[in-house]
């Protein structure tokens, strides 16, 4: 069989999302960030809305997701992406919009912003991406750094007399009335990126169909933040990040 | 249609507002400003014009929600007093730096910190010096009725979307709080979204298919670009200065002492001019009613004419440093203020004249 019997588009399995630009990545190797960008424009594809959705993009490692994803997006100041959201969706009702925030953006700077939106069940969806570290600033320690773990700002590890414990933001969220969808993803496998997939579009139905916030926590790797290889991140979340921040829902409201 | 009303100041914001037009209000209570949410939530405007009102849970909140409002094109504003009006100056600095139109009202009290509820006017420098960080400028208006606080939710707007920059109204607890008739302008519709996609081409909406995307930032890594970007801006501000200065004369033509003052204080000054026209002394009142831009050039012509100016402020001396830079010299000019929400009364304003100016 010839090469030019197979390229055809036919036989076609697998292509570059059609909201994706070809703007070369600032990410890092093994970065967990590229793939959930990845899903966001299939779901927006999938569910017909690129010409309806409005991203807001924080201040951290995802503040050029809108070089990446071809669709109309705010940029907001640090932690306050679910504030500028809540105001795109009530003043534009028919809109999908959603905020992408990293942990120090939602559950340290951002925490009353956060809490807030998905209290009053603003119809949209957070992205929340739990790499455990500050990614952009150079590996700082998180809200959610585990402990023990190190980081530029706790060398040592994460000591709980000095810094208190990783916050489980995801887990306050679901006690909130206003939250319609909790749950906790991650992109390490393919099953794991299909089964996230599949949750992303549920919040997006969510939002589009006003049933208050969805929050999508996706337990992300930071390779250059954790100074491993991209290999060995990936273990390290299994090993490491998963017991303490176990995948699956926490709330999911039919 | 028109109407006449007796109310507040505060109130009367609220009203200009949903008859404005304006498709968001977001704010958090606070002293002596809480009427005009409190106004808003009273009238239930989304069940007539549908204006989204919403109290946030913070000043940062509110700010940041008029920013996405703000970024898809659509009349939002926000208002708060002094100390929340520091909260918001990151929010204020974005805005400006993403170059987006929206309304914030300051009704100001004593500071600093969290000082008193009483009247002050203490945040000329915030205002109108920056506040925020980054090279901005706040179009800022200075009313001194009630009926200036509704006018100037139009004027607001309306400058706003005319630079693409964010304004201001610098009011105080007094012309938040006092009584006066007001005639509140017409009902005016909300903008479609096909209007402000035509007006607003750079709102986010969603990108409709042949069309580029908008994205709404302030953030510019190349110094090359950013400083392009700021000289975009200050070409701007040099436009506005040009153009919108805005300022009121009372009995100024054969004035040899003049009294600056904005807002509350133009009022008690207003007074004082009468009181020392009484007395023979021919002193007249220049009232800036944009605070920035300034009225410089009406200064620098006044300062040939006239034998001393004084700027009466509630603050310690902040307006008059931009009367002397105007003033370059040329005549004396003293300031004369209160603190911390005590105000002067017009024979105050007399006597200081007389001491600083007249007979020093």
């Amino acid at each position: 069989m010839e090469l030019t019997e197979i390229i055809k588009p036919e036989n076609r399995v697998y292509g570059k999302p059609a909201l994706m630009n070809d703007t070369p990545m600032h990410y890092c190797p093994g970065c967990s960030h590229g793939v959930i960008h990845k899903l966001i424009a299939e779901v927006i594809t999938d569910m017909g809305l690129e010409e309806q959705t409005i991203g807001v993009s924080p201040v951290g490692c995802a503040v050029f997701a809108y070089n990446y994803i071809d669709i109309d997006w705010v940029e907001a100041a640090h932690g306050r992406a679910p504030a500028v959201a809540t105001a795109l969706k009530r003043l534009n009702k028919g809109k999908m919009v959603f905020t992408y925030q990293g942990d120090g953006d939602l559950a340290a700077i951002g925490t009353a912003e956060t809490i807030h939106a998905a209290n009053r069940g603003e119809n949209i969806v957070i992205v929340f991406v739990n790499n455990a570290i500050y990614g952009m600033t150079g590996g700082q320690m998180a809200p959610t750094t585990l402990v023990g773990m190190p980081s530029s700002t706790c060398p040592y590890g994460r000591d709980v007399s000095l810094n208190g414990y990783p916050l489980k933001i995801a887990d306050l969220l679901a006690q909130l009335e206003g939250t319609c969808l909790v749950t906790r993803q991650s992109v390490h496998t393919a099953a794991a990126v299909r089964k996230a997939k599949k949750m992303l579009r549920k919040a997006f139905e969510n939002a589009m169909g006003g049933k208050g916030t969805s929050v999508v926590e996706f337990v992300s790797t930071c390779a250059s933040g954790w100074k491993m290889t991209p290999v060995q991140a990936n273990q390290w979340m299994q090993e490491s990040m998963f017991p303490f921040y176990p995948l699956g829902d926490l709330k999911n409201v039919e | 249609m028109e109407e006449v009303k007796l109310m507040k100041g505060n109130e009367a914001i609220a009203h200009a507002a949903i008859r404005y037009g304006t498709d968001g209000y977001f704010g958090y209570p606070i002293t002596p400003q809480s009427e005009i949410m409190e106004t808003l939530m009273a009238e239930m405007p989304w069940k007539t014009t549908g204006m989204v009102v919403l109290q946030a849970e913070s000043e940062i909140a509110a700010i940041n929600m008029v920013y996405g409002g703000a970024g898809s094109g659509k009349r939002v504003m926000t208002s708060s007093s002094s100390p929340g009006i520091s909260l918001k100056l990151e929010g204020i600095s974005y805005i400006a730096g993403a170059e987006l139109p929206c309304l914030i009202v300051n009704v100001m009290r004593g500071g600093p910190g969290l000082g008193t509820i009483q009247p002050s006017q203490a945040d000329y420098f915030q205002t109108v010096k920056g506040g925020g960080h980054g090279d901005y400028r706040l179009i800022t208006l200075a009313p001194y009725s009630v009926q200036e606080m509704a006018d100037f939710v139009a004027l607001g707007f309306d400058l706003a979307f005319r630079y693409a920059n964010p304004a201001m109204i610098l009011a105080d607890g007094i012309i938040g709080q006092m009584m006066e008739k007001v005639i509140l302008p017409p009902q005016r519709p909300r903008k479609t979204e096909e209007e402000i996609r035509w007006e607003s081409p750079w709102a986010v909406q969603g990108k409709l298919k042949p069309n580029k995307v908008n994205v709404i930032t302030s953030l510019e890594l190349d110094p090359a670009v950013m400083e392009e970007n700021n000289l975009r801006f200050q070409a701007k501000y040099r436009q506005i200065e040009a153009s919108e200065v805005r300022y009121e004369e009372f009995l100024c033509e054969d004035a040899e002492y003049l009294l600056v003052a904005f807002g509350s204080s133009a009022r008690m000054c207003r007074k004082a001019v009468e009181l020392a026209r009484e007395e023979g002394l021919q002193a007249g009142l220049l009232r800036p009613i944009t605070l920035w831009p300034f009225s410089s050039k009406v200064l620098g012509a006044y300062a040939q004419k006239v034998k001393g100016i004084l700027s009466v402020e509630l603050n310690a001396g902040q307006m008059v440093e931009d009367v002397r830079l105007a003033v370059n010299g040329k005549v004396k000019v003293e300031h004369f203020g209160r603190l911390g929400g005590i105000v002067f009364t017009p024979n105050e304003i007399l006597s200081a004249l007389k001491e600083k100016i007249i007979n020093p």
